[in-house]
């Protein structure tokens, strides 16, 4: 058990900051994640915390010692999943679970236990006989989670174990890794590039952009209060909507944030409800069963080409007929503001 | 019907890999005159016995040459060669693969290209460095120049092998309780064990049919390798005693053609772990790649074996192989 503290960590590969300049704390027993696309550093963050790159500056305490420098990955107390398992694929499943206790050459009536222990937590015991390759892919993953589990690490390290999963499977395999990280209240820090699986798993979340941490909070937090326009856009599904509306009552370069699910037709709100109602052009509705996607474009906008998607539920039956343009409104407790030039969070 | 056609293509590759090993047993046991007739005779059928068979030929190789003593000797430069190719060309691979970084790439290339350099220009400047090291007319000679061809190219082979094997599982032995020394000693060896047996196999292909040094090194008869011993005893002027170069030819590949068969049977076992195990490269496609790599070497004398060992059936493997030996042997029957 213990937390992780990361001070101003740095890692240049020749001009490139892949990590430039992070500091973050992460809790005892949290669950945090690392979002991010591909190339914003999240996996070299997390191998600098395993000891797999060398940080090019900064510190890394794990449980209060001081770990970057010399310390190397073994000696870390740390376990860690790969995207791709990793799996020793001449070793049987049993023998992949024992090799990190074999290596630290405990009794075999031990290895023995743990592993049929971890083995039972995932319910793989079935398969302790068979060979990698004659495993499918949740297998394999459970596998490399029981393989991590016995070494009875004070921090989890998870890189993007789910990603080479099915989409179908991932569900269920993201239900289980967050009950076991419940159970065992493992410090655990996972990367991913998928935001919803990010929403579904962190304690807390870290966006991170070009080897910078743009922003760290719960997933309520990154969603209903982002920081910046890069995390209003890249967390959410479909993106928030941002436009420049013009308003007078607002500073010049302001731009108005809202999620498409609060951009709803002005007739369904109540009368009582503050509202900034919008003119909304719509050009096609998608039916999607639970939710309609309508997309159109706002007519006080600065840029009346930029599309705008509104997300109807289901519940809302009224008919929007593509071509023409209704009254939409968002609650105005619910628009978010930015500086269009910075991209910051501004008051409004 | 698509194991009609399947069948039918590998039925296709047999023959055309089986019959050049057809051809050299027929000749082996034919008479001379059934070998020779049909240069005037056009209602000779050339691929049948049309009298009956002979052990002439086979008594010619072994009463009146010294073939038993030239195999040995092949046996032993072989060996040794590919002890010290194994030796060096592993590690090598490994340091420049996961450990050198950038430049690592940029020697192995630089390491291939040396492979590059012909024979044909090397053998003057390292003749004198043989004659040097006093070692004209002794095996001692081949055994220190051949892993010159040997060492470059099995490096970059091990380099190759190892992008397709993933870091991550010797990252993941680290982070499980070894040191890196640990890793590259015990854990790394048991994944690179099918890039060791390609290194053993083309080090036994290149050395088998090396001619140009052999020929410059070594002079007494005694002394020489198969590659070298058969053409010059048994092509005399411009008579070539076909039917004993075919019996040489047969008795050397044959037993090449079991052991390497041997070597693909197992390689499978070895790759498949890669790819199904963890990570998404397609096992055979590395043996694939392996020897398609193999077919750079400027005789060919590799190229069938990638197909036959990765996705055909077992029908086809033994196919490619005598084909392959059939090949390098016919290569080096022509230097004379």
């Amino acid at each position: 058990m213990a937390g992780i503290e990361i001070r101003n960590l740095r890692k240049q590969f020749g001009d490139l900051h892949a990590v430039d300049g992070v500091d973050l704390s992460i809790r005892d027993g949290e669950f945090l994640v690392l979002l991010g696309s591909s190339g914003s550093g999240k996996t070299t963050l997390l191998r600098m915390i395993a000891g797999l790159e060398r940080p090019t500056a900064g510190e890394i305490h794990i449980g209060g010692e001081r770990v970057d420098g010399d310390v190397p990955p073994r000696a870390r107390g740390i376990a860690m999943v790969f995207q791709s398992y990793a799996l020793y694929p001449h070793r049987t499943v049993f023998q992949n679970i024992a090799f990190p206790l074999e290596a630290v050459r405990t009794p075999r009536k031990e290895i023995e236990e743990k592993v049929r222990w971890a083995a039972d937590m995932f319910s793989i015991t079935r398969y302790l006989d068979r060979y990698p390759r004659q495993l499918s892919g949740g297998e394999r993953q459970r596998v490399a989670l029981c393989r991590a589990l016995v070494r009875d690490p004070k921090v989890f390290l998870l890189d993007e174990p789910l990603a080479n999963l099915d989409a179908k499977l991932r569900n269920t395999a993201r239900d289980d890794l967050k009950r076991f990280q419940r159970q065992i209240q493992t410090t655990t820090v996972y990367v991913t590039h998928d935001q919803v699986e990010a929403m579904g798993l962190g304690d807390r979340i870290v966006v991170m952009e070009h080897g910078k941490v743009r922003q760290v909070g719960t997933p309520q937090e990154v969603y209903e209060d982002p920081v910046d326009t890069f995390v209003a856009t890249f967390v959410g599904q479909p993106p928030m909507n941002l436009l420049d509306l013009r308003d007078p009552s607002l500073a010049a370069g302001t731009l108005v944030g809202f999620r498409p699910e609060h951009l709803l037709p002005r007739s369904v709100f109540g009368p009582g409800e503050d509202l900034r109602t919008v003119r909304f052009a719509v050009r096609r509705v998608e039916y999607l069963g639970s939710d309609r996607y309508v997309y159109g474009s706002v007519l006080e906008s600065a840029a009346p080409d930029a599309t705008v998607i509104a997300k109807l539920p289901a519940t809302i039956a009224l008919a929007i007929p593509e071509g023409e343009t209704h009254e939409f409104a968002v609650p105005r407790r619910l628009l978010r503001y930015f500086d269009a030039a910075s991209g910051l969070r501004r008051r409004p | 019907m698509k194991r009609v056609a399947l069948y039918a293509a590998a039925l296709g590759f047999v023959v055309f890999a089986g019959f050049p090993f057809y051809w050299m047993l027929v000749t082996t046991f034919k008479q001379n005159r059934d070998l020779y007739v049909g240069a005037s005779d056009l209602s000779h059928i050339p691929w049948i016995f049309n009298d009956p068979p002979t052990l002439e030929h086979v008594k010619l190789l072994f009463g009146q040459t010294d073939f038993p003593r030239w195999v040995l000797n092949t046996l032993l430069v072989v060996a040794a060669v590919v002890v010290i190719t194994v030796a060096v060309a592993v590690p090598a691979g490994y340091s420049l693969a996961r450990l050198a970084g950038r430049w690592g790439e940029r020697m192995g290339m630089g390491i291939f290209f040396t492979y590059l350099i012909p024979p044909t220009l090397l053998f003057v400047p390292f003749s004198r460095l043989v004659s040097l090291l006093g070692l004209q007319n002794s095996l001692a000679s081949l055994i220190l120049i051949y892993p010159t061809m040997t060492i470059p190219f099995c490096t970059w082979l091990v380099m190759g092998f190892l992008r397709s094997v993933p870091w991550e599982i010797e990252e993941q032995a680290m982070i499980d309780g070894y040191s890196r020394l640990a890793v590259i000693l015990k854990v790394a060896p048991r994944l690179i064990v099918p890039g060791i047996l390609t290194v053993v196999v083309f080090t036994f292909t290149l050395v088998m049919q090396e001619f140009v040094y052999a020929l410059t090194f070594i002079s007494s008869v005694e002394k020489m390798t198969v590659s070298l011993g058969v053409p010059i005893a048994l092509v005399r002027g411009d008579v070539y005693h076909w039917g004993a170069l075919m019996a040489a030819a047969l008795f050397t590949s044959i037993p090449l053609a079991v052991v390497y068969n041997l070597f693909i049977d197992r390689e499978p076992t070895f790759h498949h772990p890669f790819t199904r195990g963890g990570c998404h490269e397609n096992p055979n496609g590395i043996v694939l790649r392996a020897h398609r790599r193999g077919s750079v070497h400027p005789l060919g004398c590799s190229s069938r074996r990638g197909p036959a060992a990765g996705r055909t059936g077992g029908q086809a493997r033994g196919g490619g192989d005598a084909h392959h030996y059939g090949f390098h042997k016919r290569h080096s029957l022509h230097q004379p």
